[in-house]
């Protein structure tokens, strides 16, 4: 049943996203099909494909998130608190302190939006530490005992951060709040006057300066989205390399998924403090 | 890597996730940590009034200690010199009755001695009278010798 997978399937394999996509002939996904096929399965639906297994993972993850620090915080006492209730404060006084540290504006919504990248991040970031078969084997196994596909012909990537789409959305997303604020606190002629008259303050360099600026502006979620992307994606490429090499990923994995716990979080504290960093630029006026 | 509708998904998904944080997540527990703070701060607060009111209470204490002590010191001075002029008045009131009782008996001592001496003499008197009588032979009038006779007896 089970077809036998070279290294290269392999590892193209894993990192082949389940996807979906509205066709002439109505839905089509990659479930079931070879990896040639799976690849140009979606093709002619261009921009229109959706990465369900990013897009359910991803948001799984958050809901757990929010609904756990949900119940939690409608319970929080005042009092002594329970040990989950300690931990769950500890991590939104962390958030809390880096906002107070680095963002100098007044804004109800930077905090909680910091709390929300960093541990829905963490979270994402954390399915790479989950050994690279586990979960997709079990999506295969699972879709050979229901549908009699081949295992190998089901797709799924279970770190939502190494489909770049995600890291874009959230850079995006921070991109759309910097162009909000820096309206909303400077008015257009003063976005407009600090794109124009910096970092040379005359008239002469105003094109040289709006080039300057926008580069500066335009790079901000770019740079979120790919440093977030590069570091996940190459580290999970390199479990499923390590995963190939048979016994020897014994020694190997472990010491790769300890350096891997600081990148995790690392990525997600640098999201996080960016994004706060980049919130208060945009809150401050010249 | 392919960018596709996953990315408005995506973005869709985060804007609810920061929005259901910013509305319900965020609040509660912020204000159950500041508030915890708050009585945190107020238990610090109250901790170092509570000592500082030991301090000044047992300040207090030692104060009034030293006032009694010197109090007690005070009255026992008190007392010891009535005492002491108590014993010094019975003393010279003790004094000054034997001095009275030794005055009256050398009095009545005086007066007795007057009295038995003017007994005496009076007998001397009437004994040399008697003798002078008899010297005499004769009768002399008692009465018109009185005076000789009371000479004699001052003389004695």
């Amino acid at each position: 049943m089970a077809s036998e997978q070279t290294t290269q399937e392999y590892i193209v394999h894993h990192l082949t996203n389940a996807t979906m996509c509205m066709t002439d002939d109505g839905l089509q996904t990659n479930y079931g099909m070879a990896l040639e096929e799976a690849a140009t399965a979606c093709q002619e639906a261009g921009f229109w494909v959706w990465h369900i297994d990013t897009l359910a993972w991803s948001i799984l993850l958050g809901v757990i998130f929010l609904w756990f620090f949900r119940r939690v915080g409608k319970n929080a006492t005042t009092g002594v608190p329970s040990k989950t209730q300690a931990f769950v404060e500890m991590t939104v006084e962390f958030v809390n302190d880096n906002v107070r540290d680095s963002f100098h504006g007044k804004s109800k919504m930077v905090a909680p939006l910091g709390l929300t990248i960093f541990v829905w991040v963490f979270l994402m970031n954390l399915m790479d530490l989950v050994p690279v078969d586990f979960l997709p084997w079990a999506a295969g196994q699972i879709g050979a005992a229901t549908t009699g596909v081949d295992p190998h012909h089901v797709y799924m990537k279970v770190v939502p951060t190494t489909d770049l789409n995600l890291p874009l959305a959230l850079g995006l997303g921070v991109f759309a709040l910097i162009l909000f604020y820096s309206i909303k606190i400077k008015g257009i002629g003063g976005f407009t006057k600090e794109l124009t008259m910096q970092p040379f303050n005359h008239w002469a360099f105003i094109p040289v300066n709006f080039v300057l600026e926008t580069v500066t502006l335009l790079a901000r979620p770019f740079s979120l989205a790919l440093r977030l992307f590069g570091n996940l994606y190459a580290g999970e490429l390199i479990f499923i390399l390590i995963a190939t090499l048979g016994l020897w990923q014994l020694p190997l994995h472990f010491p790769w998924a300890v350096f891997h716990i600081l990148v995790i979080v690392l990525q997600a504290f640098i999201f996080m403090m960016l994004t706060i960093v980049y919130l208060s630029l945009a809150h401050e006026d010249h | 890597m392919n960018i596709n509708a996953t990315l408005i998904g995506q973005l869709i998904a985060f804007i609810v996730f920061v929005w259901f944080c910013m509305k319900y997540v965020w609040p509660p527990l912020l204000s159950a940590i500041e508030e915890r703070q708050k009585k945190i701060a107020d238990g610090l607060e109250a901790s170092d009034r509570a000592e500082k009111d030991l301090e000044l209470a047992r300040e207090k204490a030692t104060e009034q200690l030293k006032e009694a002590k010197a109090q007690a010191a005070e009255i026992i001075e008190q007392a010891k010199k009535r005492g002491n002029q108590l014993v010094d008045e019975e003393t010279q009131k003790g004094q000054a009755e034997r001095e009275k009782i030794v005055a009256a008996g050398y009095a009545e001592i005086e007066a007795e001695r007057n009295r038995a001496k003017e007994e005496l003499r009076k007998q001397v008197a009437a004994l040399a009278v008697r003798g002078a009588e008899r010297i005499l032979q004769r009768e002399i009038d008692a009465q018109a010798q009185n005076d000789i006779v009371e000479k004699l007896v001052a003389e004695l």
